[in-house]
């Protein structure tokens, strides 16, 4: 309890890559949950103890096939209702996964608990800069309420400078 | 097995080379790499994965068919009437199909009692799975759960001993107008569909709507929320089909489970107090053996505890209604995973979810 503030939680946690599932990174890090119920997202510090394996080469596949495309990309209902994904959309169910992270963040409390049940909607936007851009739909399970409710959330990613959630 | 180049002589030093390893010899490969200092890195964890992906869904190998129906894929409602009719076609001496009520939308429910001839009365054991319409998994194990009794009784010493002393009976889908609505029209949709206000909101949370402690915690009674209890307690007549059944029988039933996803749980009685029941440490030591046993499968971890202290507080759940009223052992079974997939959870996890649960 941190006194006129709120809550601080330290963690240690360890991370377990999806894609390879016996390398684990350990990492601490402190939440501090606002005080008041109209509150702003809680303050997080992450730190990394470790290396994350490198994706060049994957990402930079990806890149480019998107950059090929001569429509945008547009895809629904990931996975499907059976828990299905097709290959070629796992990259965009990962990035959807990750710009869900962003929103669940921004949405948290102590008494919350959220988890991204599927993605309702992908849209990609073409942009004149080296970014890739996504407009998604997720649909985002809260295990308190039990309630699922869509946000929209636009990603953009590079192979190089990452993903970022833009302010839309 | 070179990938890249394709021929032994075509190495070139400073080139990259891409290779497929056997799963066996993955650890010792790294090892070897390690000690050579050569860096590496992993392209496609797993092949085989891959491969099967992209197949077509008949060729696939892991499909578990036992009398032409295929336990490993979801089915929609009418397949699993159609099954019910044949299980107690070719189980006659054993199992017995029976009606326990209607749900809103008319459609009967049915449930499976498997129960071997004998002369003296057997205490009951009870599941039902499918009461939250989007946790598609649940159903699924019902129907698993059933075949493997069915395929291995008079060879399973285990389960032919069981069957001596107990009866089982079988909900495979408690909320079948909320599962075919998932079929249908919203893959994530949790309660019945019985409607209110006019039609401006559909649907009973059925594990919000039994008479225990109901409407107290963890409810909303706002039709249009996703815990939302009803206008009463047994408000809906899926509940009341259930409830009376349950209580006409209960002074035999030994056992209450009823089937949920997803979370990797055994939650025992109260998720409307945290007093514990007066069984308490029987219950949690009858389900940390089940948990061991669960883990010892595949590896799945699973977590024991009350509903109240380990997941949330919640009033009207059928597991606490079944314990209340005098139902000894009362368990809330959350099956895989634990939100990689969540609802979503892919058909060709049905078997090992099915395994280690069994």
């Amino acid at each position: 309890d941190i006194d006129d503030e709120g809550h601080k939680y330290y963690l240690e946690l360890e991370l377990e890559d999806v894609l390879d599932k016996d390398s684990t990174v350990s990492c601490t890090a402190e939440v501090l949950y606002h005080l008041g119920s109209r509150a702003s997202a809680p303050d997080v510090q992450v730190t990394v103890h470790g290396e994350l394996r490198s994706t060049q080469e994957a990402d930079k596949e990806f890149y480019n096939w998107i950059r090929s495309l001569e429509k945008e990309l547009v895809a629904e209902n990931i996975p499907d209702s059976h828990g299905n994904i097709p290959p070629e959309l796992e990259p965009i169910h990962l990035l959807a996964w990750v710009a869900s992270g962003y929103v669940i963040w921004q949405n948290s409390t102590e008494n919350t608990k959220f988890h991204l049940a599927q993605v309702q909607h992908v849209k990609q936007v073409k942009r004149s800069d080296e970014d890739l851009q996504f407009d998604f739909v997720v649909l985002l399970h809260e295990m308190v309420s039990q309630e699922v409710l869509p946000w929209e959330v636009t990603l953009l990613w590079h192979p190089q400078r990452g993903a970022r959630v833009s302010q839309s | 097995d070179l990938w890249k180049p394709l021929l032994p002589e075509d190495i070139r030093a400073g080139e990259d080379l891409h290779i497929r390893i056997p799963a066996p010899l993955v650890q010792e490969a790294k090892d070897s790499l390690a000690q050579h200092m050569i860096s590496y890195r992993v392209l496609i964890p797993d092949v085989q994965k891959l491969v099967d992906q992209s197949m077509p869904r008949e060729r696939s190998s892991h499909r578990e068919v036992s009398g032409g129906y295929v336990y490993t894929e979801y089915h929609p409602m009418e397949e699993i009437y159609q099954w019910m009719t044949q299980i107690q076609k070719n189980n006659g001496e054993l199992v017995t199909q029976h009606i326990l009520g209607k749900t809103f939308e008319n459609r009967t429910m049915y449930y499976l009692q498997i129960s071997q001839p004998s002369n003296k009365t057997k205490k009951i054991i009870w599941m039902d799975c499918g009461i939250h319409a989007r946790e598609w998994i649940s159903p699924a194990f019902c129907q698993w759960f059933v075949k493997e009794i069915l395929q291995n009784y008079k060879t399973d010493p285990k389960i032919s001993r069981f069957l001596q002393n107990l009866d089982l009976y079988v909900l495979p889908v408690l909320n079948i107008d909320g599962y075919i609505y998932s079929w249908k029209e919203d893959r994530l949709w949790r309660k019945s569909r019985s409607p209110y206000k006019n039609g401006s909101c559909y649907g009973t949370d059925l594990n919000r709507n039994f008479n225990s402690s109901w409407g107290s915690v963890g409810v909303s009674f706002n039709c249009s929320s996703d815990v939302f209890c009803g206008s009463g307690p047994e408000s809906e007549p899926e509940t009341r089909a259930v409830a009376q059944f349950i209580k006409s029988k209960k002074s035999d039933i030994l056992c209450y489970l009823t089937i949920h996803s997803y979370g990797q749980l055994i939650l025992t009685p109260y998720g409307s107090t945290t007093k514990p029941p007066s069984n308490n440490e029987e219950l949690m030591q009858v389900a940390k053996e089940a948990a061991a046993a669960l883990t010892g499968k595949y590896g799945t971890s699973y977590k024991v505890g009350s509903t109240a202290l380990i997941l949330y507080s919640n009033s009207g759940s059928s597991r606490d209604w079944a314990h209340m009223i005098g139902i000894p052992l009362s368990y809330t079974f959350e099956l895989r995973d634990t939100g990689t997939h969540g609802f979503l959870l892919p058909a060709d996890q049905i078997q090992p979810t099915c395994e280690e649960t069994m």
